[in-house]
Parts: structure tokens; C-alpha cells; sequence
């Protein structure tokens, strides 16, 4: 198990808004946001995938260096499968179950788990193994606000385009 | 765009599709504001030299969340913002700098409470589908909004 915080901040939805060329004012415009039902800025459906930011265990968070950092989380065994050779991790499957609409202000606690795991024989990769990380966020409550459903896949061999 | 705020379930139709063009001409700008901002600094997806000499790849490629993403555009500017319920998808083909993603969405079923189930495929400029997944919308029914989250 590996837990720590998601803080939902404007500025990091704007950014993600941003990066995926989003033109829809719900993620930044407070004023246009509170004439919505909504009542309010929220984040896209994909956002909670930034909370790799916040997660001290994560593999491939670039030169950022984290002192005392905690256990690897489950997500991290499969990564580090394919350390120094990041050819071979690829991301196979990505859901989310969505409960309430991610908002600035929400400070949410990330916890990951393993789900299932398994293998195949690849075309190219050679074998395949498959290993699910399954995230829950939720709010201070305790009540569950997102659930995030990952698939790496490590292969035998880099695979290309 | 916008969501779509007056979308009702009684709009769609079984078999009914929409789709457009959620990225044309991708960026490598466009790739590395996706890295800062998702915080996935995998090199594969910004060092050009990390993916052709280490990883022996013709350039680097964009993040599947990317794809996804671009791909949930699609859904929020159809059926509006905060409806969603559920979103998957699975990685299929890798996007390239320079590729236009054309995402299209199709209705799979409606049920009489306004939950509304979309099949997903976002394709390239050479018709290759790069994602494919499905999505789950709860819709209002009547002129009185139902709640939304999501």
C-alpha cells in the first residue's frame, strides 16, 4: 500500500488544461464556472493522473530527489523492471470511475494497491507481463471521489513504433 | 469549446456518433508541457537522443495519457462537463510528433435512468486506431438537471 496526498489546485489543473489544448473555460474561469451547474472550476477526466507529482514512490518523476522517501509502491516494482530501460515499460490500459468532480481546494489522499497481474507471449516484445495498479482518492471524509485503473505491460525486448 | 450543459439523454440515439479533431499537427511543445504538467518525465517521451540511440524508436512519442486526454475532449465537449461516471481506455499504437488524432465517440446504449454508454476510437491521419475504450455518461432525463459529479 502506498498513500500520500493529491492537494487540487487551479493553477495545476490549468497547466494539465493547457497541455491537452483545452479550450473550455470550466477549467480556469472561476466566473464562467459558477454559471455553470457545476457551480465552480473542475478539473478534465484525466487529471488525477498528475498526482504522480505528489507520490514520493513514483519511477519516472525526472531529477527530482526525495529524502527518506517511503516504501516502493506496487506501481513502482513494475517500473523498476524496466529502470534504465524505459523502452520496455509501456502503458497498456488506463481507467477511471469517477464519483465526484475533482475541485481546487479538495485535498485527496492517493492510495495504490496491485490488482491482478499476468502474462502473454508478444509478437515482438517476447513475453508480456501485465501488472494492474489500482488508486483510490478520496476526500477528507474518507468518501471515495476517484478510482484510477492502470496497466503497464513489461516487455522482454524494446518495442518501437 | 465548452461542455455541452443542456445535453439529455432523450438527444441521443442508440447507434449515434460524433467526432472530431482533438490534436492537429502534434508538438513536441505539446508533448513536454504534457510531461511537466502530469509530472511522467519518462526520457522516451522529450529527449530525442534517449529514443533513437538508447531506445532505438524513430523520435520520441507522445504519453497514452496524452491520447486519453485529447480523447476525453471529445467526451466533455459532446455530453458536458462533470457527467462522466467512467472512462477507459487501451493503448493501442504510439502518437507521433506531427500526427492529427481524430477522436470519435458512438453510443452503445441509453437506459431510462439517462445512464448513456459511449464505445471510444481515436485514430491517426492514416485511419490506424492509436486508443480505444469506452465511456459511461449519466445524462439528465428531464428539464430538471440531475445531479452531476464526475
Amino acid at each position: 500500500m502506498a498513500d500520500h496526498e493529491f492537494p487540487v489546485e487551479r493553477t495545476g489543473i490549468l497547466n494539465f488544461a493547457a497541455a491537452l489544448g483545452e479550450t473550455n473555460r470550466i477549467y480556469w474561469d472561476e466566473e464562467y464556472a459558477k454559471a455553470t451547474p457545476l457551480g465552480g472550476v473542475i478539473a478534465p477526466p484525466t487529471f488525477a493522473v498528475s498526482s504522480a507529482l505528489w507520490n514520493p514512490s513514483y519511477a519516472l518523476r525526472g531529477i527530482r530527489r526525495i529524502p527518506d522517501r517511503p516504501e516502493p509502491s506496487p506501481d513502482e516494482g513494475a517500473q523498476k523492471g524496466a529502470r534504465g530501460d524505459s523502452s520496455r515499460l509501456l502503458h497498456g490500459e488506463q481507467r477511471f470511475e469517477y464519483h465526484q468532480p475533482l475541485r481546487p481546494g479538495m485535498r485527496l489522499a492517493a492510495s495504490t494497491r496491485a490488482g491482478r497481474s499476468w502474462k502473454k507471449e508478444g509478437k515482438r516484445g517476447g513475453t508480456l507481463r501485465f501488472s494492474e495498479s489500482v488508486t483510490e482518492f478520496r476526500d477528507e471524509r474518507g468518501s471515495l471521489v476517484l478510482t484510477a485503473t492502470g496497466v503497464s505491460i513489461i516487455t522482454e525486448k524494446a518495442v518501437g513504433g | 469549446m465548452q461542455g455541452n450543459p443542456k445535453l439529455r439523454a432523450a438527444d441521443l440515439a442508440v447507434g449515434a456518433s460524433r467526432e472530431q479533431v482533438v490534436v492537429e499537427n502534434l508538438s513536441r511543445t505539446q508533448i513536454v508541457m504534457y510531461a511537466g504538467a502530469s509530472g511522467d518525465f519518462n526520457p522516451i517521451h522529450h529527449d530525442e537522443l534517449f529514443a533513437t540511440k538508447s531506445a532505438g524508436v524513430p523520435s520520441v512519442f507522445a504519453h497514452g495519457m496524452l491520447t486519453m486526454g485529447l480523447t476525453g475532449t471529445l467526451l466533455t465537449d459532446w455530453l458536458g462537463d462533470g457527467v462522466l461516471r467512467a472512462f477507459g481506455v487501451r493503448f493501442v499504437r504510439q502518437v507521433w510528433p506531427g500526427d492529427t488524432l481524430t477522436a470519435k465517440g458512438t453510443v452503445r446504449s441509453i437506459a431510462p435512468d439517462g445512464r448513456v454508454e459511449i464505445e471510444l476510437v481515436t485514430t491517426n491521419q492514416h485511419g490506424e486506431p492509436v486508443v480505444a475504450g469506452d465511456a459511461v455518461a449519466q445524462l439528465p432525463v428531464s428539464s430538471v438537471g440531475t445531479s452531476s459529479a464526475g
